[in-house]
């Protein structure tokens, strides 16, 4: 039989398969995990300095670690080989790439570790202690004028280093974020 | 009599539709009268004259004998052998390695897997996929971890999609133009149809906390290349992709999963796909902080680009192609925005002068390659062939002259392999020589 409350049953339903683009109900077959089991792979550092790890490194410290690990590539005291320059006191002039330096370019200093701790050294990545991170940091901050000679990199001074290009960086599309 | 003088007064009336030998759009298609009209006023394919006639037929040797054995993975024909992709590192040195997609040797709108475009960080990790994680976690209700095989029982969507690298199109940028291929110029682009889970569908069940505005993309490769991406994008049209045209992901594509977020910047559709961060910033990691921030001329540079703008260019003829004489040729080309369907290309032979409507290949899809044609009745003389884009957005390709003075232009040619900007999208053009050679010219 017809009834008026069939007749909203039926329409609900129908509403609820019209709005359909949202699946109401997933196979739920993703297995918890919690924050502590992910550690060993969130290696997410954020500019204010979220996520980077307990440690410390002085540029005397990451002289000799570079010298032995990074110079094959990055050249000399970083100066360039057959990797890019890591430091450099060149200007930015034109529009080409290649005058991009860590001095005149990169906004933040957070960005250093995170890469080095991500994707260095390119034949063993993921193979330097974090001090040993933070003392390549230091190193390469220090000998592009960013820091002291003496200045000690951990958690609270590396997101502290103002990057002299910081603020000039327009956002292309505000409305997509 | 006079009916056919008719048909054919109006098959010429039809076919003129800009300068220089370009014919309507409709000329070739379901239009056999009109094209007849067309031949009969003397613009069919030509120098027949100049080709000795017709011998009797003969068979060859493979049609003699029992043929070649079926394999189980077909391979193309070794007649196809120089159909290949260009690239960068073929020896597999410490750095990124590109390999492009040769689309002046290609039809249709999609790009074989084989050939379809890659450039890796740190080489192409070799996953095994039942050992493959992905997890989800950060600002989320509830962290979750996901298999290849969990997730091939979730709910999946097809789509057909470009990716292109931000810095495809690069050399462009040069204040001359580079005598290359549209695969050296272009080929960092490439199209495919996608099947797998909607990022949405997984975020459902881990739930969102508010506070969460990106979500940081990390892969499994050697440098764990990671980028930001807006929850927007998260919540509108992005994937976790396993399939690849059908098949699984190519190894050089991601496999066994990447992002796709249809649309955006190459590099940000994460490959090798191991973990997803929601965030209430985003991390500011290399590839956003500095590669894929193109300077501008004013010495300042944009920030989360993100966005593929609408850009075509002519695959036939292009550089490398010989035009064997005067005749009726069809030229053709790509057309793709990341905002959207394309609406229409108009195409040029008389350097810009005067356009005519290409036909578009349907179906026409949203941030997709969208084949377009256009009838050509070249006289032998200088041409110059150009392809303007616009999306359904409203959103049209810049001439040259217009991007260089938004975006600048180098100062001396730089080498074809190098990005020394990113987010090149204006017009291509190639000039036609009375010898039938094409070149790559600015007009």
């Amino acid at each position: 039989m017809f009834t008026p409350k069939r007749a909203i049953f039926a329409a609900s339903l129908w509403l609820a398969m019209m709005a359909g683009a949202s699946w109401a109900e997933t196979p739920n077959l993703g297995k918890p995990i919690d924050e502590a089991a992910i550690a060993p792979w969130d290696i997410s550092i954020l500019p204010d300095g979220t996520g980077l790890p307990k440690g410390s490194g002085t540029p005397a410290q990451g002289a000799p670690i570079f010298a032995e690990k990074c110079a094959a590539c990055h050249g000399d005291n970083g100066k360039g080989g057959e990797a890019a320059a890591l430091v450099s006191d060149r200007e930015l002039a034109g529009i080409s790439a290649a005058q991009k330096t860590i001095r005149n370019f990169w906004p933040y200093s957070t960005t250093i570790f995170d890469f080095i701790r991500r994707a260095m050294p390119a034949q063993m990545p993921h193979s330097l202690t974090d001090d040993e991170v933070y003392a390549l940091t230091a190193y390469i901050l220090a000998e592009n004028k960013l820091i002291g000679a003496n200045d000690t990199m951990d958690a609270q001074s590396l997101p502290k280093v103002k990057m002299p290009n910081r603020d000039n960086f327009i956002i292309r599309f505000p409305d997509r974020i | 009599m006079s009916k056919s003088r008719d048909r054919k007064a109006r098959g010429e009336a039809l076919d003129a539709a800009a300068g220089n030998g370009l014919l309507d759009r409709r000329a070739l298609l379901g239009r056999g009268m009109a094209l007849a009209g067309a031949i009969g006023a003397g613009i069919g394919p030509s120098a027949a004259g100049a080709e000795p006639p017709a011998q009797p037929l003969t068979d060859d040797p493979w049609s003699l004998e029992f043929g070649d054995r079926t394999l189980p993975y077909q391979v193309r024909s070794k007649f196809e052998a120089k159909v290949v992709r260009t690239l960068s590192n073929p020896k597999n040195e410490l750095r990124n390695s590109h390999a492009r997609t040769p689309h002046h040797l290609l039809e249709g709108t999609t790009t074989p897997n084989a050939l379809h475009f890659t450039i890796n960080h740190g080489g192409i990790p070799d996953i095994d996929p039942d050992k493959h994680r992905l997890v989800i976690h950060g600002l989320v209700k509830q962290p979750l971890e996901f298999t290849l095989e969990t997730l091939s029982r979730y709910p999946m969507i097809s789509r057909v999609a470009f990716v292109e690298c931000g810095g495809n199109s690069a050399p462009m940028f040069s204040p001359e133009p580079l005598q290359e291929t549209v695969q050296a110029l272009h080929g960092l682009a490439s199209c495919a149809e996608w099947t797998g889970v909607k990022l949405s569908t997984l975020l459902e069940e881990t739930g969102i906390d508010p506070r969460a505005k990106w979500f940081i993309a990390e892969g499994a490769d050697s440098p764990h290349l990671s980028r930001s991406v807006p929850m927007k994008k998260a919540l509108d049209d992005a994937m976790i992709v396993l399939y690849q045209n059908g098949e699984r992901l190519m190894p050089g594509n991601g496999y066994p999963m990447r992002l796709l977020l249809p649309g955006y910047e190459g590099n940000m559709n994460v490959k090798f796909l191991r973990r997803i961060k929601l965030v209430e910033q985003p991390a500011l990691s290399m590839y956003e902080a500095r590669t894929y921030s193109p300077i501008l001329p004013n010495g300042k540079a944009y920030r989360f680009y993100f966005l593929q703008e609408v850009k075509s260019f002519i695959t036939y003829p292009s550089h490398g192609h010989t035009l064997k004489g005067p005749g009726l040729y069809e030229i053709s080309g790509i057309a793709y925005s990341g905002t959207g369907p394309i609406e229409k290309v108009m195409v040029s032979a008389d350097g810009g002068q005067s356009w005519a409507q290409a036909a578009l290949q349907e179906p026409v899809l949203s941030k997709a390659f969208t084949r377009f044609r256009l009838p050509w009745r070249w006289n032998g003389g200088p041409a110059t062939l150009l392809s303007r884009a616009w999306d359904q957005s409203g959103n049209v390709q810049p001439t040259r002259a217009e991007f260089v003075v938004a975006r600048g232009e180098l100062t001396k040619p730089p080498p074809v392999l190098g990005f020394l900007n990113q987010h090149y999208n204006s017009i291509t053009s190639w000039g036609v020589g009375s010898n039938g050679e094409v070149k790559h010219v600015y007009a």
